[in-house]
């Protein structure tokens, strides 16, 4: 039987308010991830997340021709057709996964998608480091 | 069914404890085999229906009379004035009116069963987790601790963030916890019993459609019955044809509707939401530098976002399945939304230390065995009535183990299995 990996600790990354309403994370980096992975690399991914929620949010010609239609179509071309937001978390849910996969599953991290906290928090599940207990 | 529904949650989080050896199919609180969908475990307040597919308030009796009262109006319109005026005038009134009536039923029902932007209340780890950084704040002094805020500066103005006792989070801006409903929603704007439902940031679009289509339809059904009256009384007399039409609903209905679309178009145009202007948040009178920091700066923009920007989706998974090895907080019965969910501030204030002493009961039992291997035997924490008049459903939390929200060894769900697939990864890289 596997020997199952325990759970050291969670780390909770906070919605960072100052621009507004829109969807942003803030890039401090937490101190108890010090030992784990390197700054850079974690404000980076912060920063490329926080940069795609707010493509998602956009007011663009684009928005407003989605809008337009979906208002003119009464509504029921969601039925056939995904929204700009729907898309793009799509993208998110794809860029944490290839994310955890290459850099932070290595390193005993993994991040939560925000859309499954409601979009308050990312969480990051910090394992216990099996190599320090041998 | 609802108030059963909660009960039997309940008994089911305990009786889904003590079988926790068990495999994760054989759950004893399912009456049927099939597995159960988030919606039927929501902890607020709100009435779903077709499978999780509609959400709306508690009272739909209100909903109900509007409904009726459109269809009716809307069909004494077509029965007995259309004919006449079709033949008289033009075909084109019958028609336009038709479309009207269609568009403003759609928009009614999409704004009434649609989630207004919910947010889901915070995991047991993420309460914890902000209740250490309170107490690490405060100093965790005094037996009754401030009301919880957190200040944020948007846009050049200071914005107070409010921690919700219910949810567990600090509301971000501009959201407010409905009480009727029991949920915080997101850019909340007011809890509308017409459309049954709360106006928050996913469905105020559809509102707004509704408010302004409805005063369309009202003045339009308003206009051409006073048209019929006026031909039919040069044939019958005035009394005769007036008894025959919906003049009376609509008089009343059309400077009420047309006044508050009136409203709602200055507030869309100034960004405000209902709750903002009520309160005066951004008003000039509370201070000279006192303004708008969600505003775009021109009505046009400002029109724009609030209509046709992108529409976020839900946050809450109704039709998800609830995955067996994951656990829930027990909701709260409705015992406590009687006691708790006033809207003041003081009421919290009493359960306010309870919930304390409870997360810290809880977060002192949760991180002592975090270090050691899952054990197998569950930790059932509850905080008993004797704390002294305590509230009682609110006090109860149970938690099994130290890791709550990890399915460790149950790869019933996707979740596990990448989560599975992680830890593979890490011991490659311990070894």
């Amino acid at each position: 039987m596997r020997q199952q990996t325990a759970i050291a600790a969670k780390v909770f990354i906070q919605r960072d308010y100052t621009n507004g309403t829109v969807c942003q994370f803030q890039t401090k980096f937490p101190s108890e991830l010090e030992t784990r992975i390197e700054k850079q690399q974690f404000e980076e991914t912060v920063r490329t997340l926080n940069n795609l929620y707010a493509e998602a949010e956009k007011l663009g010609s684009q928005s407003y021709i989605e809008g337009c239609l979906a208002c003119l179509t009464a509504y029921t071309i969601f039925l056939c057709m995904e929204t700009h937001y729907e898309k793009v978390l799509k993208k998110i849910a794809k860029y944490i996964q290839e994310q955890n996969d290459k850099i932070y599953a290595p390193r005993g991290l993994l991040l939560t998608d925000p859309i499954e906290r409601g979009l308050r928090v990312i969480e990051v599940t910090i394992f216990e480091d099996r190599s320090l207990t041998r | 069914m609802h108030l059963g529904v909660s009960e039997s949650m309940r008994e089911c989080e305990y009786s889904q404890i003590s079988t926790r050896s068990s495999t994760p199919m054989e759950t004893p609180y399912k009456k049927r085999t099939s597995r159960k969908r988030k919606w039927e475990s929501f902890p607020g307040r709100s009435k779903f229906y077709c499978d999780g597919r509609i959400m709306m308030a508690r009272q739909t009796g209100v909903f109900c009379l509007t409904l009726v009262l459109i269809l009716v109006t809307s069909g004494l319109f077509f029965t007995f004035d259309c004919p006449f005026l079709a033949l008289q005038l033009t075909t084109a009134i019958p028609v336009i009116g038709g479309v009207l009536f269609l568009f403003v039923l759609g928009t009614l029902l999409r704004t009434s069963f649609s989630d207004p932007g919910v947010l889901p209340r915070a995991t047991p780890d993420e309460a914890a987790d902000l209740e250490r950084q309170i107490d690490v704040a405060n100093g965790s002094t005094g037996y009754r601790p401030p009301p919880r805020t957190k200040e944020v500066v948007i846009n050049g103005q200071t914005v107070k963030l409010k921690y919700c006792f219910t949810c567990k989070i600090f509301r971000p801006p501009r959201a407010s916890h409905c009480s009727l409903c029991d949920n915080c929603v997101e850019r909340f704007d007011h809890h509308c019993p017409w459309v049954g439902n709360c106006v928050g940031r996913r469905n105020y679009r559809f509102f707004y459609m509704f408010i302004l289509s409805l005063s369309f339809l009202t003045i339009f059904i308003f206009a051409f019955v006073i048209t019929h009256i006026i031909l039919r009384s040069h044939r019958n007399g005035f009394l005769n044809a007036l008894k025959d039409s919906p003049v009376v609903v609509c008089f009343f209905s059309v400077w009420s509707i047309v006044g508050l679309s009136g409203f709602h178009t200055y507030l869309i145009s100034s960004n405000q939401t209902t709750n903002e202007d009520i309160k005066g948040s951004w008003s000039s009178k509370r201070g000279k530098d006192n303004y708008n920091p969600y505003s775009h700066g021109n009505i046009f923009t400002n029109c724009c976002s609030a209509l046709c920007g992108p529409l976020p989706p839900s946050l809450i998974d109704r039709r998800g399945f609830i995955q067996s090895d994951t656990l829930q907080l027990a909701p709260p019965t409705n015992g406590i939304t009687m006691y708790g969910a006033t809207q003041s501030q003081q009421s919290h204030m009493c359960d306010q230390d309870q919930c304390i002493q409870s997360t810290k009961f809880v977060l002192q039992a949760a991180t002592t065995p975090l270090l050691q291997q899952q054990t197998s035997e569950p930790v059932i924490l509850t905080t008993s009535p004797e704390n002294g008049g305590s509230l009682p459903g609110r006090t109860s939390l149970t938690l099994a183990g130290p890791c709550t929200s990890l399915p460790l060894g149950h790869p019933a769900s996707q979740d596990s299995l990448h989560e599975d697939s992680v830890r593979g990864l890490v011991k490659l890289s311990s070894v």
